[in-house]
């Protein structure tokens, strides 16, 4: 469960402004999150608190492969993404790496900037405090929910392989 | 219901009969592909989740050609992480300065990969072996850690988009243009999630070179992977440079796809997309005029030989435009030596163009042709998103080797065929 304040963005956010790769040569996570955003909203790094929420049109995290993208957004404080549908190397990512993110067009749409919102990551539920409408997330496939809860692709793996070899 | 070529390799690679769209998998990986930018991620989490040894030396590949030569001590600090678990590792497939070029025209080139394989790399364009006719992903570095630990990497299997070829390019019209065309019909998320499957009697007049970057930008309409049937001329490519067993997949008659879309080729015009998606396309005709500082020529996406030969008909005899930077980018060191072999590095010299060691520089801003403040570029590269090649406020059009050479010499995008 989680509540926060709402930055939101349109359609086809790319990796390269949730991280430019001017950066990309310090992977360090804290380092990653003092640009997190910064070509598409200088002012994000200095407004966001952690548990904050950003809100995506469609084909959120299109282009660059880089994990640094999801990994810069964990960083800087936010505590999910929701958007209409995410590119699918994001949408890896932030699964491999146990970042949580909410599928929901209705959610996308309606939701506003600076809106209050309280995501169950349970139930998928998400609750605009500020307009009082309720949104259901598309239920993410067993298999990818116990990656999640493994903590991540790799912890999932090891404990698969450590299965096995017994 | 039958399966789409896709979907075939994916089976075979998962051990299964059948698979169906939707269906998740666990499958086989024959390479595992990072780069200087995406590798050092990938081996801290390898590291930190207590794995030792990768799962086959043979079949990870490490390219160092994104920040290299190295522009600065932070990317400096990164290939040495990634040389020195190369080192360790015993990984065969070690690109360093000097032999490497840039992953998506160099792992082709050296017959690394081939048709049939299925293909992870950490880096999205690695989509570009389905011209071999590979199942071929971008991945991020979890994902490589992953493939580097056990050999296998899940996956969503995906539906598919037929993409039908009909007749053949004509004069000035390349790959390039072809699938610029196809991003601006279906969108940069048009193929979410989905294969883009080459099919169609236009497929046999395409060089492999078209192929390659036509593959190469699947990605730009978030496609999964993009994919051609493997015919005469792929046989010809991988004859002498591919060593393991060619597997030829096809799709059933019956597959199923989402959606046919038909592109004449007899009609395509020259392309280009304008900033800031590769979605956002014009023929040249309606683009020409737009004045510009800079060029690049090269990229994963087209320095490939034929690319450089296409430029150089363009630039021999001419001399690029008053106040603006052309820069040639061979992609690998066999292209670059063949540049000079040809006679192809004096004719850009010449022109005034600069000519580079391989390297993905100035493609995502990296180095060796940042863009400044209101400076536009026209580029070979594949993405014009905003900020893509320096400055928040720069522009970047994406068009053909020969656009570009147009374009350097007049300083305006133009036509390569009114010079």
């Amino acid at each position: 469960m989680t509540t926060g304040k709402v930055f939101k963005y349109g359609d086809n956010v790319d990796t390269d402004v949730i991280i430019p790769a001017r950066y990309l040569n310090a992977p360090d996570p804290a380092e990653l999150a003092k640009h997190c955003m910064e070509d598409i909203d200088a002012d994000y790094v200095d407004r966001v608190r952690p548990g904050d929420i950003i809100v995506g049109g469609a084909n959120f995290g299109c282009g660059s492969s880089r994990e640094h993208a999801p990994i810069a957004i964990r960083a800087s404080g936010a505590s999910c993404v929701i958007a209409a549908s995410f590119a699918r190397i994001f949408y890896r990512n932030a699964i491999n790496i146990g970042f949580p993110i909410l599928e929901c067009p209705e959610a996308a749409a309606s939701i506003g900037d600076g809106d209050t919102v309280s995501v169950n990551f349970d139930t998928g539920e998400i609750v605009d405090e500020t307009t009082g409408r309720r949104f259901q997330a598309t239920a993410l496939p067993p298999f990818i929910g116990r990656i999640v809860e493994n903590g991540g692709l790799l912890p999932y793996l090891r404990a698969r392989m450590e299965r096995e070899a017994k | 219901m039958g399966m789409t070529m896709t979907q075939k390799i994916l089976a075979a690679h998962a051990g299964l009969e059948r698979v169906k769209a939707g269906d998740l998998i666990e499958a086989k990986l024959d390479i595992v592909l990072g780069n200087d930018v995406t590798t050092p991620v990938a081996i801290d989490v390898f590291e930190k989740a207590g794995f030792e040894r990768v799962f086959d030396p043979e079949k990870i590949v490490i390219t160092l050609d994104h920040y290299t030569p190295c522009k600065d001590i932070k990317s400096a600090q990164l290939c040495k992480r990634a040389r020195d678990f190369a080192r360790i590792q015993g990984v065969t497939h070690f690109y360093d300065v000097g032999a490497v070029g840039i992953e998506h025209a160099l792992l082709p080139e050296q017959g690394i990969v081939g048709p049939g394989d299925c293909v992870v790399g950490a880096d999205s364009h690695t989509c570009t072996y389905g011209a071999l006719g590979a199942f071929s992903t971008g991945v991020g570095s979890t994902d490589m850690a992953a493939g580097m630990a056990s050999g296998e990497n899940w996956f969503r299997v995906p539906s598919a988009i037929r993409v039908t070829l009909k007749g053949k390019l004509q004069p000035y019209v390349s790959g390039k243009d072809v699938i610029l065309h196809l991003i601006g019909m279906i969108g940069v998320d048009g193929a979410l999630y989905k294969s883009l499957e080459f099919a169609g009697e236009g497929v046999a007049s395409l060089s492999m070179d078209d192929r390659f970057t036509i593959a190469n930008m699947a990605i730009e309409a978030g496609g999964k992977n993009g994919i051609f049937p493997v015919d005469e001329r792929t046989l010809e490519y991988v004859r002498d440079r591919f060593h393991r067993p060619v597997k030829v997949y096809e799709a059933d008659p019956d597959a199923e796809y989402e959606r046919e879309v038909v592109i004449d080729l007899d009609r395509l015009r020259p392309t280009v997309a304008l900033p800031h998606l590769p979605s956002n396309t014009r023929t040249v005709d309606e683009a020409a005029g737009i004045p510009i500082q800079q060029v690049v020529i090269g990229s994963c996406t087209n320095g490939r030989i034929s690319d450089l030969r296409a430029a150089a008909t363009i630039l021999k005899g001419r001399h690029v435009a008053e106040g603006v930077r052309c820069i040639v980018i061979p992609a690998t060191q066999r292209v670059y030596l063949q540049c000079v072999e040809e006679g192809l590095s004096q004719v850009f010299i010449e022109a005034g163009c600069a000519v580079s060691t391989p390297t993905c520089g100035p493609c995502l801003g990296g180095h060796m042709g940042c863009l400044a403040d209101g400076e536009r570029a026209v580029a070979t590269t594949n993405r014009n998103f905003v900020g893509r090649m320096g400055h928040v406020k720069s522009e970047v059009i994406l068009a053909s080797p020969t656009v570009a050479a147009a374009s350097a010499v007049r300083g305006c995008v133009a036509s390569p065929e009114l010079l």
